[in-house]
C-alpha cells in the first residue's frame, strides 16, 4: 500500500504544480513508482508542466463516472517508466466530483504505486476537500511573502482539522539576496509564524520557467539550484537525512578571497 | 481575643481619621478586630472631642448590610462621625474575582478562540486568527493577530502579550490599530487598556496602576 501526498498551498501562484511536478518526476528518479494526481479541475496545469498534454485521453470524472476504468486514464510520462498522471477535467468544474470519489480513486491508485502526488488547486473550498480526501500527508507550499503565509497558516489550520497527518513545509522561490539585504522574509520567519516541520527550500530559479514552458520538469536538469532542492525534498519523504542546501553556493572568486581575509562573506 | 495580624490600621488626617480596612480578610474577622481596635486604642482618641472619619475598604466589595454592620460599630463611639466610606473596588466581583482559565494552542489565520471570562493562553496568535474573550487576555507567546477583551462591554478588561505585535486591539467598543512604530520595540512583554476612552499600551510591570484588583500588596 502506497501513499498519498497531497500538494497544497491556498493561495494561487505560489508553485504547488511545479512542486508536485518535480517531486513526482524526482520521486520516479530515485527509482519509486509515482503517480500524479490533478485535481485542479477546470484549470488543469500539471499535464501541460509534465509535457503530457497531448497524450490524454480519459480524465478523473470520466473515472470518478464510471465512463472509463482507471488504468484507462492513467497517462504514462515520456521519460520514466514507473511515473504515471491522472489528468483532470478541463471542461468541468470543481463541483463534478465529490471528496468520495476522490477518496476512492487515490485508494485505488495506493494499490499499485508507492506515492501518489496529489495537486490541489487554490482556495479552502469544494477543490480543496476534494484534494485532501484521499491524502494520508501533505506538503503545504509557501513563498516568503506575507499573503502567501498568512494563506498557509490558514490551510494549515485546515489541514490540522482534518485526518491529514502534520503537514510539511516547502518554502518556495527564494532569492538570498533580497533575504540578505532584508527585503524578503526570512526562512526562520516563515517557521516562526507557521510553526510546522520544514521538508525544504526552494531557490528562485529561472531554469524552472523555461523548463515549465518545454514541458519538461526542472528536477531533470542538475545544473539547476531549484532541481537539486527538489530532489532533496524527495529524498526527505523517503525517510533520509538531508542538510538544507546553503543559500548563497555561487561565490566569486573575490568574495572568497575577501573571507579568505577575514573581511566578508 | 488576641490580634494576630494587623487589619484595621487607624491614621490620623489633618480633619480628622482615616480607617484602613483590609480587603484581604474575612469580613467577619475584619469587624471583630475592629470593635477590639475601637475598645482597646488610644483612648484620648477616641473619646475626645468630635472627629470626622473616612473608612476606606480597598478593593473589597460590601453589601448594604455589611456597611450597616461598620457603621454601626463605628457609632459606638460617640465622637466619631462617619463622613464617607470608600471603595475602589472597580470591577464587579463576578468579573475581577473568576479565575483566569489556561488554554494553549496555536490560533491559525481564520481561527477564533471564544472565551467566557479571563483567559490565560499559551502560544501564538498568527495574523487572521483571533480571540474573543468576556475578560481580560494573556498571550504568552506573540500575538500576531487580533485579541478582543472584555467582549460584552468590560472597558476594565486588559490585553496581555509576551510579543505584542497584533494586527488590531479591541478592548470592549473601542478598536486600536497599532501603529507603525510598534514594530521595532523592544521585546518586553506589554499590555493594552483603555483609558479615557482611548487605547493606551505600557509595560506589563506598570499593569498594577490601572487594574488595582491585581496588586498583591494592596496599599494598607
Amino acid at each position: 500500500m502506497g501513499e498519498a501526498i497531497v500538494v497544497t498551498s491556498g493561495k494561487g501562484g505560489v508553485g504547488k504544480t511545479t512542486t508536485s511536478a518535480n517531486i513526482g518526476t524526482a520521486l520516479a528518479l530515485l527509482g519509486k513508482k509515482v503517480c500524479l494526481v490533478d485535481t485542479d479541475i477546470g484549470l488543469r496545469n500539471l499535464d501541460v508542466v509534465m509535457g503530457l498534454e497531448n497524450r490524454i485521453i480519459y480524465d478523473i470524472c470520466d473515472v470518478a463516472e464510471g465512463r472509463c476504468r482507471l488504468n484507462q486514464a492513467l497517462v504514462k510520462d515520456k521519460r520514466f517508466d514507473e511515473l504515471y498522471m491522472l489528468p483532470a477535467a478541463q471542461t468541468k468544474d470543481k463541483n463534478a466530483i465529490s471528496p468520495e470519489q476522490v477518496r476512492d480513486i487515490v485508494l485505488e491508485l495506493k494499490k499499485e504505486y508507492e506515492y501518489v502526488i496529489i495537486d490541489c488547486p487554490a482556495g479552502i473550498e469544494q477543490g480543496f476537500k476534494n484534494a485532501i480526501a484521499g491524502a494520508d500527508r501533505a506538503i503545504v507550499v509557501t513563498t516568503p511573502e506575507h499573503a502567501s503565509v498568512r494563506d498557509a497558516d490558514r490551510i494549515i489550520g485546515l489541514l490540522e482539522g482534518s485526518h491529514v497527518e502534520s503537514p510539511k513545509l516547502v518554502v518556495n522561490r527564494i532569492r538570498p539576496n533580497m533575504v540578505k539585504s532584508g527585503d524578503m522574509l526570512d526562512i526562520e520567519d516563515v517557521i516562526q509564524v507557521l510553526n510546522i516541520d520544514l521538508i525544504g527550500i526552494v531557490p528562485d530559479d529561472e531554469h524552472v520557467i523555461k523548463a515549465a514552458n518545454n514541458g519538461e520538469p526542472t528536477v531533470m536538469n542538475p545544473d539547476s539550484g531549484a532541481a537539486i532542492a527538489y530532489r532533496n525534498i524527495a529524498r526527505r519523504i523517503l525517510g533520509d537525512t538531508v542538510p538544507l542546501m546553503p543559500l548563497n553556493q555561487k561565490k566569486g572568486a573575490f568574495t572568497r578571497f575577501k573571507k579568505f581575509l577575514g573581511i566578508g562573506g | 481575643m488576641t490580634v494576630k495580624s494587623n487589619h484595621v490600621t487607624i491614621k490620623g488626617i489633618k480633619d480628622g481619621l482615616v480607617f484602613l480596612l483590609d480587603d484581604q480578610c474575612e469580613f467577619s474577622e475584619l469587624l471583630n478586630e475592629l470593635r477590639y481596635k475601637l475598645e482597646h486604642s488610644h483612648q484620648n482618641i477616641l473619646t475626645g472631642p468630635i472627629m470626622h472619619v473616612d473608612v476606606k475598604l480597598g478593593m473589597r466589595n460590601i453589601s448594604e448590610e455589611q456597611k450597616t454592620l461598620i457603621l454601626d460599630t463605628l457609632k459606638q463611639k460617640g465622637n466619631l462621625l462617619i463622613r464617607s466610606v470608600e471603595t475602589q473596588g472597580c470591577v464587579p466581583e463576578d468579573e475581577a474575582g473568576s479565575s483566569l482559565h489556561t488554554l494553549c494552542g496555536l490560533v491559525r489565520s481564520g481561527q477564533v478562540l471564544r472565551h467566557e471570562g479571563n483567559l490565560l493562553f499559551l502560544g501564538d496568535v498568527n495574523p487572521g486568527g483571533q480571540i474573543i474573550c468576556s475578560g481580560d487576555v494573556i498571550v504568552v507567546g506573540a500575538l500576531r493577530g487580533m485579541a478582543h477583551a472584555g467582549a460584552d462591554g468590560n472597558e476594565f478588561a486588559i490585553i496581555a502579550a509576551s510579543y505584542m505585535a497584533p494586527t488590531q486591539l479591541r478592548i470592549a467598543e473601542i478598536i486600536s490599530r497599532p501603529p507603525d512604530e510598534w514594530e521595532n520595540r523592544e521585546s518586553s512583554m506589554e499590555f493594552a487598556f483603555l483609558r479615557g476612552g482611548t487605547m493606551q499600551i505600557d509595560k506589563i510591570n506598570n499593569v498594577g496602576k490601572v487594574r488595582p484588583d491585581f496588586n498583591v500588596f494592596k496599599g494598607v
